[in-house]
């Protein structure tokens, strides 16, 4: 009998430690319980070079937890490495949202990385946040995503029509396009190739290329017997840098008035300092640069803290491209949360869609598919690099704004040519 | 678009592509063509020559002095990479292929992650006076980018065939794939005879390592864009031979640039798969090697 009482007092414990968060009350239970933020980041693989956006994540999470947290509750990050292969996303996400209970979602890095998560999001009708995926949303279109990224609305199109712009200014009738086989390059080339087409410029050259192409003689040859005037490009780092070399050596028509666009490398701080002068001259994208026009006490603290943090970790040091935009991810997710006063994904959207954002990165308006209602895609123009210290990019003068007009420092230096000898 | 200058210039950054898959391949050649260990790892250990070089090319070593440096050390992990082969399978009774591409796969992890945490996971490049700039010849414009690197495979290729086939040692090498207990019974440790053949194999990367790193940037995982074409050229050669496997390679890197001269250069990834299936159909041994 004795063995049966105690059963009985331990099926009473056990009752009353199940209850208690009830009887106690359920408020108290949830506001204990940490707001989950999950994403997957490439820590391993081709793309693990963007792994420094993990700085902008954890930076964020401190700064709000420091500050009390998000409706009383801590943030935690939950995260996991993609091996920059899209294969693994989906299954990452899923437990992300089934086992791991995340309240909100970030996307992985990019277009090719966010493209397998899409249908999940919006069948399960979740909140994400997008990091850098380029018209990430413009097929799903799903109500509850939000681009981090500057592109811009119809960013597919337009996000890189400061660079046509330009072009036409210059009075550019003939233009060559490039792109990588890959989700992000094609988009924007197509993109491009429309707006080239709407400005009344002929398409002289317009071909692609497999990704971690290391030659690119034939193709350079190619384009100069097209004699363009305006050469579009939409690579991936390592081709980037051996398009670069590679006129360098070839050599490049004297009427090529404008080069660049689209180059992913010559963003992070690896590029910038191997490559060193032979970027002189170059018109390419970026989301931020330290030029007077951008420099704000928000952005040059955060830089005060990523900086040493990135240099002990041995990633990019300056850090420019990404990072800012991932600590801007993180307060979006918060203004949504404190805004609606919930983790509840229709509210949080319905907040963004209604509300423009202050963030690091200046304020943020979303249009109905999560797009910036503002272009705020940088084209900037690389300009008096000597030699290959890397702390010349930390000073203006080095990546001059061209467009958009609101933040401009400078006029484009040309012809190409010309630009590249400077 | 069918000028002559266009014609000629992809030929010839065809063969120089060519001669530096050639240079990627010939430590395969060695390891699966002749002892049949499909060393899958061996990509990888190229990209680990190549950051080798890239370290001492950062105390200001040429990339070739560099490579020439590296022979030694990476000979050395060759032998110990065999010999923790044939301790973990062919010592228990003969390592069977799914096997060993395990072993190799999981060695080619390893590597990959710990270069990344060793040298991070930016691009890494080497900067030399010659990288930039070109040799004019008439119309001809010849990267020394690609040249330098181009012409190390004949050199390395040569050196490493001259062995094979006129010294007591290079002998015992390839005879020990074919037949390992007449080996035993001429006096020589076919285990002995492997490790050796191994470490020669694995020095092989340190060269393709500094061929790959003048050619353009690296990271720790782009020996994983390497192992198909290598493979094909190994296969398509016919196992063994390594004079065959330098012609293969630039019949490879001249399709590849006419294709991407003339064609698209989106189809150039599947050239080397192409020409492998033709080359197979007309003739399985391999276009160099010798009817079993």
């Amino acid at each position: 009998m004795k063995t049966r009482r105690q059963f009985h007092k331990l099926v009473a414990a056990t009752a009353a430690g199940l209850a208690a968060p009830a009887i106690l009350g359920s408020k108290v239970f949830a506001q204990d319980k940490p707001i989950r933020v999950g994403a997957s980041v490439s820590l391993t693989g081709p793309l693990a070079s963007t792994k420094n956006g993990l700085i902008g994540y954890e930076l964020w999470r401190d700064d709000v937890n420091a500050a009390g947290g998000l409706l009383g509750r801590k943030v935690e990050l939950v995260m996991y490495d993609d091996q920059s292969s899209a294969a693994n996303v989906p299954a990452i996400y899923s437990k992300l949202v089934d086992v791991d209970a995340c309240d909100v979602l970030f996307s992985p890095y990019g277009a090719n990385l966010s493209a397998p998560v899409m249908p999940f999001i919006k069948q399960r009708d979740l909140f994400m946040i997008g990091m850098f995926g380029l018209a990430g949303n413009d097929v799903a279109k799903h109500d509850k995503f939000f681009h981090s990224g500057p592109w811009g609305p119809n960013s597919g199109r337009d996000w890189a029509r400061g660079f046509f712009d330009l072009a036409k200014a210059q009075g550019v009738k003939k233009i060559a396009i490039i792109n990588a086989d890959l989700e992000f390059s094609k988009n924007a080339a197509k993109g491009g190739a429309e707006v080239a087409k709407e400005y009344g410029m002929e398409i002289v050259f317009n071909q692609s290329y497999p990704p971690n192409t290391s030659d690119f003689s034939s193709m350079i040859r190619n384009i100069n017997a097209g004699d363009p005037e305006a050469i579009f490009i939409a690579s991936y780092p390592a081709d980037s840098t051996a398009i670069i070399r590679g006129v360098k050596e070839i050599g490049i028509s004297d009427k090529v008035k404008i080069f660049g666009g689209a180059m992913i490398g010559p963003q992070y701080g690896a590029l910038l300092s191997s490559l060193g002068p032979e970027l002189n001259g170059l018109v390419n994208s970026h989301t931020f640069v330290p030029e007077p026009s951008m420099q704000t006490p928000a952005i040059k603290g955060f830089f005060d803290r990523y900086t040493p943090i990135a240099v002990k970790q041995g990633v990019d040091p300056l850090g420019y491209y990404i990072p800012p935009f991932y600590y801007v991810a993180g307060q979006l997710a918060a203004a949504a949360i404190i805004g609606s006063k919930s983790v509840d994904p229709a509210k949080m959207a319905a907040f963004l869609h209604a509300n423009s954002v202050d963030t690091i990165a200046g304020k943020i308006a979303f249009n109905e598919i999560g797009d910036w209602k503002e272009r705020r895609v940088l084209m900037v123009q690389l300009r008096g690099i000597k030699g290959n210290d890397l702390e010349q990019f930390r000073n203006p003068g080095h990546q001059v704004i061209l467009d958009p007009p609101s933040l401009k420092t400078g006029d484009l230096a040309g012809p190409y040519n010309k630009a590249r000898a400077s | 678009m069918l000028s002559i200058d266009i014609l000629l210039n992809a030929i010839v950054t065809g063969i120089l592509l060519g001669s530096v898959y050639a240079s990627l391949a010939l430590g395969l050649g060695i390891t699966f063509g002749i002892l049949h260990i499909p060393n899958i790892a061996h990509p990888t250990l190229v990209v680990a020559g190549a950051f080798f070089v890239y370290t001492l090319a950062q105390w200001g070593f040429d990339p070739i002095i560099a490579a020439v440096i590296g022979l030694v050390p990476f000979y050395l992990l060759g032998v110990a990479l065999y010999a923790f082969y044939s301790t973990v399978f062919e010592r228990k009774g003969g390592a069977n292929v799914l096997q060993s591409l395990t072993l190799f796969f999981g060695l080619s992890l390893v590597i990959e992650i710990l270069l990344s945490l060793g040298f991070g996971s930016e691009l890494k490049s080497v900067s030399v006076s010659y990288i930039g700039s070109s040799l004019k010849l008439g119309v001809l414009t010849v990267p020394y980018r690609l040249l330098i690197p181009a012409l190390l495979a004949p050199v390395t290729i040569a050196a490493v065939w001259l062995y094979l086939s006129r010294t007591n040692s290079g002998t015992a090498i390839r005879a020990v794939a074919h037949e390992e207990r007449a080996l035993s019974i001429a006096g020589l440790n076919p285990a002995s005879v492997k490790r050796h053949a191994f470490g020669i194999a694995t020095a092989t990367a340190v060269i393709a390592g500094a061929a790959l790193i003048m050619v353009g940037p690296i990271e720790p995982f782009a020996g994983r864009y390497q192992i198909g074409r290598v493979f094909a050229i190994v296969v398509l050669a016919g196992m063994g031979s390594i004079p065959g496997s330098l012609v293969i390679a630039i019949i490879i890197g001249i399709a590849e640039a006419l294709v991407s001269s003339y064609l698209n250069p989106s189809w150039s990834p599947g050239v080397a798969f192409a020409i492998l299936l033709l080359g197979l159909a007309l003739r399985p041994q391999g276009l160099f090697g010798a009817a079993r």
